[in-house]
């Protein structure tokens, strides 16, 4: 049995028929880690700017702590939201245990150090080229820092797609926090463990193709823009 | 300009997170149950019965036994339907279930390779064919993950008299880990595993492992359910989790598990009633 | 034409003005006052101190030793700009350059609009308002970056080298606007390579070297008769 070559022909039939259950699991799959990235940029990129920006005591320390925290494993992060949201944790009110939701808040927590981070390093840079030119204009510290999210967009669009890059592609978090539930709460990589854990090893292959696919062609598609936008705004 | 494509992205993003809780309406119970009856199909096949009849959806968590009563004595669970009786007996007895009611069986298989090292083929004994398998020093692979299957075997080394602490070899590998990813491992290694019946069937996987030993009684597997108890966690949906058992041990319930079958073979005996 | 001011940034007065990075001493006690309505040129060799200097007056660096005062107040006021030797110029379009720099002092709207188009039409780049500016030439840049400290109306403009990277019609479309600007009653600190430009534009000059304020003098008497030797030896070398 040749898994590879068995394993392209399973991914190409599941996308030329258009298989709708598999239509669903990339739906949610992109929705959660979509929205997940958004509330991250909406954490990450102005943390990240005002670390690069402000001077403030223990802004060393945070900037190690965020690039450590760049490793934390899905695991350990699935296991401490779950504990969260469990009914029995402080957060079990909300009910959201086992939903999408869930999903979206350990994906979250799981890439917010990855754009805090490096939308740091990238902020930092342009401060060093824009700072007196800023504080001569009469920009305070906020504004400063708004301003430097904005000039370096296209940069930062690559850190977006490295922090959606990770939550689209982790198992170990939004298995736990998810339950892996068909139809509600079940996205690709739960599908890819499901099916190697029955032994569909093919179609597991297969499921993981069209994964990358998908990132593949978001990539291209965000590069593209980014292309283009250069060219025109330099 | 450049602006307005930037507000739109976001808008369409924050749209997206404002249509994620689209189905917060439905009528659904959760359902703690373990991989092998998950991946077995037996799910797929009840739920849409069981859904038509009653208009409830019923989310499936599909876990280990040991997790899965955890997950319920948390709260995280309605009802809870796995196959330990023992760790089922605890949790009762914990006050975290409010009744046992036996829904079914299916039964465990030894699986090997068809070169059969230990010379188990065609055994109607289990505990006499865990002996030789251990005698021989052959590679047993384990689930080790406190799951019910992990429970049964445990139990079935210890009737057969070995002392598997002592006798932890080489030969028995401790995956740690649910029923597929076990037999990935004993089908890569040519090992001998304890299986549920119906995860073998549907499990695609085999390389050159077969059935070796069936048919023993003391093989059959017990699948029990339980409502978590609402004097424990107050939001668990007593009525609709209830229906859910009600139906389960009803003739419909029982004559719809009777009917799933796989590659013509049923999986799961109802015996609801005794 | 600069409005009434609430804070006056005049006179700027550093009194014994030092800057030092680490242990170096790029600055060393400057005595020097910008007076209402001059136009002061600061020139000297590379790395004598002239951008430091400029900053200071700017109050972008505070003095390590010595005090400079604005009005007669501690702080810089709002109402300077500078024109930086390497124009640093926001990833958007070159009117929405201008358009960030009058925001952040409070000017939007109908007024905005107006000293955008006055800015641009002022340095030659009306045609280019849409463009990106990180896109213009080093020359184009420069020009914008110049409007957008114009347009601020500021009562002080501070010049670091702003004609060092472009042709000579364009050095002397930006003196052109230089001398307009002055004229209209803003002060001038500017500072120059450019010898016959310091003597077409300057009121006076302040000589530096090795950071130190070597000579300040009427511009006419320093070209004409240097007091300092260093002074001489410098204009001499521009005469070789
Ligand atoms: N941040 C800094 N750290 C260390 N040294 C500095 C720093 N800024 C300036 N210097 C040094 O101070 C001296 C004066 O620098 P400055 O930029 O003021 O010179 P300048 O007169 O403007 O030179 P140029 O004609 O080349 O523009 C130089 O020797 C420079 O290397
Ligand atoms: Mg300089």
């Amino acid at each position: 049995m040749n898994s590879f070559s068995e394993s392209l022909v399973v991914a190409a039939s599941l996308v030329s028929h258009f298989d709708p259950n598999l239509l669903e699991i990339v739906e949610l799959s992109l929705r959660v880690s979509l929205t997940a990235t958004l509330a991250s940029s909406i954490l990450g990129l102005p943390l990240g700017a005002a670390i690069a920006v402000g001077r403030f005591p223990g802004g060393q320390v945070l900037t190690v702590l965020l690039n450590s925290l760049m490793g934390l494993p899905p695991v350990v992060v699935g296991l401490v939201v779950y504990l969260l949201l469990s009914h029995a944790g402080p957060l079990g009110a909300l009910g959201i245990l086992f939903t999408p939701a869930a999903m979206v808040v350990a994906q979250t927590i799981l890439i917010t150090p990855i754009i805090a981070a490096l939308s740091r390093q990238i902020v930092a840079d342009a401060w060093g080229e824009y700072r007196e030119q800023l504080v001569s204009l009469g920009a305070r510290t906020f504004r400063a820092a708004l301003t430097l999210i904005w000039d370096t967009r296209f940069s930062l669009v690559t850190v977006l797609l490295a922090g959606f890059g990770r939550a689209i592609a982790e198992v170990g978090a939004v298995m736990i926090v998810g339950g892996n539930i068909d139809g509600v709460t079940r996205v690709m990589t739960t599908t890819i463990a499901l099916e190697t854990s029955k032994g569909d090893l093919p179609l597991a292959l297969a499921l993981g193709l069209v994964l990358i696919t998908i990132v593949v062609v978001l990539n291209a598609a965000t590069q593209g823009i980014r292309e283009w936008a250069r060219r025109r705004y330099g | 300009m450049n602006r307005r494509h930037w507000f739109s992205l976001a808008a369409a993003a924050m749209f997206a997170m404002v249509a994620l809780p689209a189905s917060a309406q439905e009528k659904f119970i959760v359902v703690a149950s373990t991989t092998s009856t998950e991946q077995s199909g037996l799910f797929k096949h009840l739920l849409p019965l069981f859904e038509k009849d009653s208009g409830i959806k019923v989310r499936v968590v599909a876990v280990g036994t040991g997790q899965a009563l955890d997950m319920a004595r948390r709260g995280d669970a309605d009802v809870v339907f796995v196959h330990d009786q023992a760790a089922e007996e605890k949790f009762l007895n914990e006050g975290f279930g409010v009744k046992r009611s036996p829904v079914m069986y299916n039964d465990f298989v030894v699986v090997g390779p068809k070169s059969d090292p230990a010379k188990v083929a065609g055994s109607h004994d289990i505990l006499d064919a865990l002996r030789k398998i251990e005698t021989a020093k052959a590679t047993f692979v384990s689930r080790g993950d406190k799951s019910g299957t992990h429970a049964a075997e445990l139990r079935y080394w210890k009737a057969a008299g070995v002392d598997l602490a002592a006798n932890k070899g080489a030969w028995y590998k401790d995956t740690g880990s649910g029923m597929g990813p076990t037999l990935n491992t004993a089908s890569s290694m040519n090992g001998y595993a304890l299986t549920d019946r119906g995860t073998w069937l549907s499990f695609k996987n085999r390389g050159d492992l077969t059935i070796l030993v069936e048919g023993d009684k003391r093989l059959f597997n017990q699948y029990g359910v339980m409502l978590v108890n609402p004097a424990k966690h107050p939001h668990v949906k007593v009525d609709l989790g209830q229906k859910f058992i009600d139906w389960l041990v009803s003739s419909q319930g029982q004559a719809a598990i009777a009917g799933y079958k796989v590659g013509g073979e049923q999986l799961f005996f109802p015996n609801a009633n005794g | 034409m600069a409005e009434p001011s609430p804070v006056a940034s005049l006179p700027i007065v550093c009194s014994g003005g030092e800057v030092r990075i680490g242990q170096t001493r790029i600055l060393s006690s400057i005595n020097l006052t910008i007076e209402p309505g001059t136009s002061t040129f600061v020139i000297g060799p590379n790395g004598s101190g002239k951008s430091t200097l400029l900053r200071l007056l700017h109050g972008l660096l505070a003095p390590s030793q010595g005090a400079v005062t604005w009005g007669g107040r501690v702080g810089p006021p709002v109402r300077q700009a500078m024109v930086f030797q390497r124009a640093v110029l926001l990833r958007r379009s070159a009117a929405a350059n201008i358009r960030y720099a009058l925001r952040l002092v409070g000017i939007v709207g109908a007024e905005a609009r107006k000293r955008i188009d006055d800015a641009l039409a002022e340095v030659g780049l009306k045609a280019l308002a849409q463009r990106s500016a990180r896109v213009l030439s080093g020359g184009e840049q420069q020009r914008l970056a110049l409007a957008r400290a114009w347009a601020l109306r500021p009562e002080v403009l501070f010049l670091d080298e702003p004609t060092a990277s472009l042709d000579p019609k364009a050095t002397r479309a930006v003196e052109d606007i230089v001398r307009g600007i002055h004229a209209r009653g803003t002060t001038i600190v500017m500072s120059t390579h450019n010898l016959p430009q310091a003597k077409r534009l300057a009121g006076s000059v302040v000589f530096l070297d090795e950071g130190r304020l070597v000579e300040h003098s009427p511009a006419h008497e320093f070209f004409a008769s240097p007091r300092t030797p260093e002074a001489a030896a410098f204009l001499e070398g521009e005469r070789l």
